[in-house]
């Protein structure tokens, strides 16, 4: 850090003053090689969700009844469901859901988390005691209990799946941010914004929100892989993604654990799907959180 | 000793009194009236006097603050209300599910820790090596393995191997302990193999930094046993920050249960929670939302409460 730039050693969070791009990937790929791996994986899971109409075998909605249960084969390369649907082309499609719902719930919760958490460093006071004591109280219940009674208020369908996975993940990603944000507000820069009269908002979204950005980096990938992994525990249960929409955790229930003997591919490939994903998330979060700091390891 | 057990105790009832407010008021954000949205969601057309009635039966014809009252004068009774399903009382709903839970928590919690332990202390004493690495994918594998998937591949396993399926109906451990353990044994290795990886974790890096302590260093120099070393000058040390985690992902331990409980089709508290929100049961809801957060609560009493048995510091501090 010895750049001497005074605006760099006063950033608690080490994000300033990039070199070249490539470079640093590069080293990024030779220092994590695993994490390496996972993006690859990542990458490809992505362009199949993006053209999973051009490179699905058949229609995941498709039933053929003359071929119910048939084993994995040159014909249907994952073998097929109850309904003789293609597994494959299921869980192409299923990856449009996965990484919808996980991508934009982790971003709504990390966000909603940094800005209230910001906030709550900035005022302080009686609203500091008041958010951190809720705060305190919502991630003392486990992530998924959280999530389901979110669903019960909200009712079912995609769109408030994952409205209940962002506010559960919400309160964990404002005490993580939260705690940042405090050192931010003893920060010079923040005096003069206000010195110059800046509206609290102002200061808040303006000043201190980019400079909290690592950890709010950190918080969002790790989410990542707790959304896919929620997404499929609660379509499974029946409170999430609702049949014929194909989802991998829906993939799981019912006929999957009925037929299990019958037909273990139902069962064993969607979760290889999920694992797989949940696996390379994590691993990449892993990675980035070492890489932007490692102090913030759990 | 007494002073800060009592002094610890006495912050229990205010942490459940907000608790118990705050699930309160989460119930109540609902837009709508948790009695019409329930009966709605059926699908059927209701008449405003059935909705009348079903509101006056459950008491929520009153004013908020009444049923606030009462929600916080029963919870002293303990009296959780009355489930809007069976319409039996939420406390007896959940009761009799209880033991099986809460046996199944115990299990897993087992199965964790002596996953995590040897791993843990194995993979420190090996830094930087494949046993290392072996277990680190272990358990970093074991925190994105959905535990239902793996409570599916175990019944595979038994049913292709053993041409055997656990037993459906639950029998109390002392009435039979070998059906009732063949029964639990399986979840409980489903649940326990993801709630080890954290804790296998937390030994791991707990392990490496008493490794590094001059004890330690004194232990080697004075030529003990590597045994000796490892077990009774680093692990004892490095022993309380995994007795939190442990004793933190006991009280989380409902989370896993929810799935698994599914999969294996067992009637505990999991699969309660499961009905409740399919059935939009509030006050069901309310209830098990609570004892979850009572769980997390007196968890944190008994390590605090722990912590200054095992380290006489805090207690004076």
């Amino acid at each position: 850090m010895a750049t001497g730039r005074p605006d760099v050693l006063a950033q608690p969070w080490p994000l300033a003053g990039r070199p070249r791009r490539a470079g640093r990937l590069a080293r990024f790929a030779r220092r994590y090689p695993v994490a390496a791996a996972s993006a690859a994986f990542l990458f490809l899971l992505v362009l199949a969700a993006l053209l999973a109409p051009q490179i699905a075998p058949y229609d995941p909605l498709a039933n053929d009844y003359m071929a119910m249960f048939s084993p994995p084969s040159a014909k249907h390369w994952l073998g097929t469901d109850s309904f003789g649907r293609d597994i494959l082309s299921r869980l192409i499609f299923g990856a449009r859901t996965a990484l919808l719902v996980g991508l934009t719930s982790s971003l709504v919760g990390a966000t909603v988390g940094a800005v209230v958490g910001v906030a709550s460093a900035y005022f302080g006071g009686i609203v500091d005691l008041v958010v951190q004591r809720v705060t305190d109280i919502l991630v003392s219940f486990p992530l998924i209990v959280l999530a389901m009674a979110m669903v019960a208020v909200l009712g079912s369908g995609t769109a408030n799946l994952v409205v209940a996975i962002a506010l559960s993940f919400a309160p964990r990603a404002e005490l993580v941010v939260r705690s940042s944000a405090l050192q931010v507000r003893q920060m010079t820069y923040v005096e003069a914004a206000r010195a110059v009269g800046a509206s609290p908002w102002r200061i808040i979204l303006r000043h201190m929100l980019p400079n909290v950005l690592a950890p709010y980096l950190v918080m969002l990938t790790a989410f990542l892989g707790q959304a896919i992994l929620l997404e499929a525990s609660l379509s499974f249960l029946g409170l999430g993604v609702a049949e014929p929409t194909p989802a991998w955790g829906l993939m799981l229930s019912g006929a999957a654990v009925d037929f299990v003997q019958r037909a273990p591919w139902m069962a064993v490939f969607p979760g290889l799907a999920i694992t797989l994903t949940v696996l390379a998330f994590n691993v990449l979060g892993d990675a980035l959180r070492d890489a932007l700091d490692p102090k913030l390891r759990v | 000793m007494l002073r800060y057990v009592l002094a610890r105790l006495a912050l229990v009832i205010p942490t459940l009194w907000a608790v118990a407010t705050l699930i309160f008021l989460l119930v109540r954000v609902i837009p709508g009236d948790i009695v019409e949205l329930r009966l709605v969601s059926g699908g059927s057309y209701v008449t405003p006097e059935v909705i009348q009635q079903e509101r006056a039966r459950l008491g929520l014809d009153k004013p908020v603050w009444v049923q606030y009252a009462d929600w916080i004068a029963g919870l002293v009774r303990l009296d959780l209300g009355t489930s809007m399903w069976t319409g039996g009382p939420v406390s007896k709903e959940i009761a009799i599910r209880l033991e099986l839970s809460l046996q199944l928590a115990v299990m897993a919690t087992v199965v964790a820790v002596t996953l995590a332990l040897p791993l843990g202390v194995w993979a420190a004493v090996r830094r930087g090596t494949w046993v290392d690495h072996l277990v680190q994918v272990f358990s970093v594998a074991g925190l994105a393995t959905p535990s239902f998937w793996l409570g599916i591949l175990l019944l595979l396993l038994l049913l292709t191997v053993f041409r055997w399926l656990p037993p459906m109906t639950f029998t109390p451990l002392w009435v039979d302990p070998v059906a009732n353990l063949s029964q639990l044994i399986w979840p409980a290795l489903a649940v326990g193999y993801r709630y080890s990886a954290v804790a296998t974790r937390m030994t791991r890096s707990a392990m490496l930094e008493v490794l590094r302590e001059d004890y330690v260093r004194t232990a080697w120099a004075k030529g003990l046993a590597e045994r000796a070393v490892v077990v009774h000058h680093a692990l004892r040390n490095a022993l309380l920050p995994v007795v939190t985690v442990v004793g933190l992902e006991f009280a989380f331990l409902l989370g896993g249960l929810v799935v698994t409980e599914q999969v294996f089709n067992l009637n505990g508290i999991g699969k309660l929670f499961v009905d409740a929100i399919s059935r939009r049961d509030y006050t069901l809801i309310q209830g098990l939302m609570l004892l979850v957060a009572s769980a997390y609560v007196l968890v944190n009493v008994l390590l605090d409460l722990v912590y200054a048995r095992l380290d006489p510091r805090i207690r004076y501090a």
